[in-house]
């Protein structure tokens, strides 16, 4: 175990705790009360909110709080082999994971009987979609003007055989020897995790180097897109 | 409901009267009650029923994958279950709870799916596994990996054919499970976490994570869901505690064979 500890190179030579060049833009589809778009390595993510807006049908409005509501997508040319149109289990299920993740950030309770839709579409997949899906709904919601506690951060930490690494690719999650993937959705204000999942194989200890990784490289993608909102609001197209 | 429960919470207990860390009784397994099934189980946990069944096909195998087995892991919301339950295809909660358990065994390679290649690019074995609760009283993701695990572990192959199909006629042999890997939901209720919720418990929770572990030291799946969130020290306090009572799973499995 210990040998392959040191035999591991990551394949485009980044730091175990380096993650992809990261963009992000904040005010990218006009119509929408609120988008962004968040950009890492090759995985693209587009998220639109629309909303807070009057909830139809009327039975699901909920008179306390706003209802959140999440569609994720990947677009049918986003991966290797031609993905139908129509969702598959796995969006739906990551709607949810990422409706789950988002809940803890906007003050719902100020926007009863109301919607607030977020739709995000992955346009380039190449891992760690979800995170960068959280991390443009996040921005959206803030783009949005809607009442927010704070802005989530989200990055998939894992492990290649047993060296804990960030932020891995498409190739990386293949890694012959098994992969762990560990995607985190972290909000420091709070110092919540508000989304953790994993797959694969990991020692009680790998797995809390990766946590604790993971939840750092969260709180500096915070930070990004701070800085993402200043520029769009300095620009003067949001009044 | 919520207040009587947090409120119970203060004084350490729970509104089924256990301890925070302590599975609902009775837990069993019951195998072998699906007989056209390949593989099946009959999990109780507490007042918790579901009934798994493992059908074994062939088939061609998917193009990125042309010499591995399939694994289909389904779960409904059984009508007859519970009375909130509707009609019509599994509600997103549902499909998240089969891909939780899916993971539990795809991600672990639990199974080996390349032994389930008979022909590479042509033909393939495809393992099933459906999960129907027969009475919803909470957890049902803990109640369907036991059960999947148990019927994998039972589940025996069918012969061939002639002409490369299945036959009724089971043959002896057993797909190989590598490895045991059991799965235990913890959920949050203002700051309380208590393992195996019951129904009530799930209706109010803040939050949920599922745990799946091998061995005494592997972690293999998580998930969170719900609405609310855990801290670091939470989530590594649910960790360590998976690992001290996953034995009481293990101890329900120790008649499958």
């Amino acid at each position: 175990m210990n040998q392959s500890k040191k035999a591991v190179k990551r394949p485009d030579g980044r730091k175990v705790d380096e993650i992809r060049k990261v963009s992000c833009k904040a005010g990218v589809v006009k119509n929408a009360d609120g988008s962004a778009e968040f950009i890492i390595g090759n995985t693209t993510a587009i998220a639109a909110v629309y909303g807070p807006r009057e909830l139809y049908p009327k039975f699901k409005q909920d008179p306390s709080r706003a209802l959140l509501r999440c569609k994720y997508n990947l677009m049918s040319f986003s991966v290797s082999d031609r993905k139908r149109p129509a969702p598959s289990r796995r969006d739906i299920e990551l709607g949810l994971v990422i409706k789950n993740a988002l809940s803890q950030l906007i003050f719902l309770e100020k926007y009863p009987k109301l919607a607030i839709d977020v739709f995000i579409e992955i346009s380039q997949a190449d891992a760690g979609t979800r995170c960068a899906g959280i991390c443009a709904a996040s921005l959206a919601l803030a783009d949005a003007g809607i009442q927010m506690r704070e802005l989530a951060g989200s990055i998939a930490a894992g492990a290649l055989g047993d060296l804990v690494v960030l932020d891995l690719t498409k190739e990386e999650e293949d890694y012959p020897e098994g992969a762990t993937d560990l995607p985190i959705t972290y909000l420091p204000k709070q110092g919540l995790i508000t989304s953790l999942q994993l797959d694969g194989d990991i020692s009680f200890a790998g797995f809390k180097k990766a946590l604790k990784m993971g939840i750092n490289k969260c709180k500096e993608l915070v930070k990004l897109q701070e800085e993402a909102l200043k520029i769009n609001y300095l620009k003067g197209d949001k009044k | 409901m919520k207040k009587y429960i947090i409120e119970l919470a203060k004084d350490n207990l729970r509104i089924d009267g256990r301890g925070f860390m302590e599975l609902r009784k009775p837990i069993s397994v019951e195998t072998g009650v699906a007989k056209k099934a390949e593989g099946s189980a009959l999990v109780t946990i507490g007042d918790t029923k579901v009934l798994v069944g493992v059908k074994l096909g062939v088939g061609t195998p998917f193009p990125d994958t042309p010499n591995k087995g399939a694994l289909i892991v389904n779960m409904e919301a059984t009508r007859l279950s519970h009375p909130d339950f509707d009609s019509g295809p599994p509600p997103p909660k549902i499909i998240e709870m089969a891909r939780i358990i899916d993971r539990g065994i795809r991600e672990t390679k639990m199974i080996d799916l390349e032994k389930l290649c008979i022909k590479e690019g042509e033909s393939v074995w495809m393992v099933f596994i459906d999960i129907y609760p027969l009475n919803h009283a909470g957890n049902l993701i803990d109640a369907g990996a036991l059960g999947a695990l148990a019927a994998l572990k039972t589940a025996r192959m069918p012969k061939l054919g002639d002409d490369g199909r299945p036959t009724e006629e089971l043959s002896s042999k057993k797909l190989l499970i590598t490895k045991e890997v059991l799965t235990l939901t913890f959920i949050k209720i203002n700051d309380t976490i208590v393992v195996d919720p019951c129904i009530e418990e799930e209706e109010v929770m803040d939050a949920r994570i599922t745990v799946s572990t091998s061995g005494a030291d592997r972690i293999n799946a998580l998930q969170k869901s719900g609405k609310g969130g855990f801290t670091e020290d939470e989530v590594i306090k649910i960790i360590e505690n998976s690992f001290k009572i996953r034995g009481m799973l293990k101890k329900a499995l120790s008649d499958v064979k």
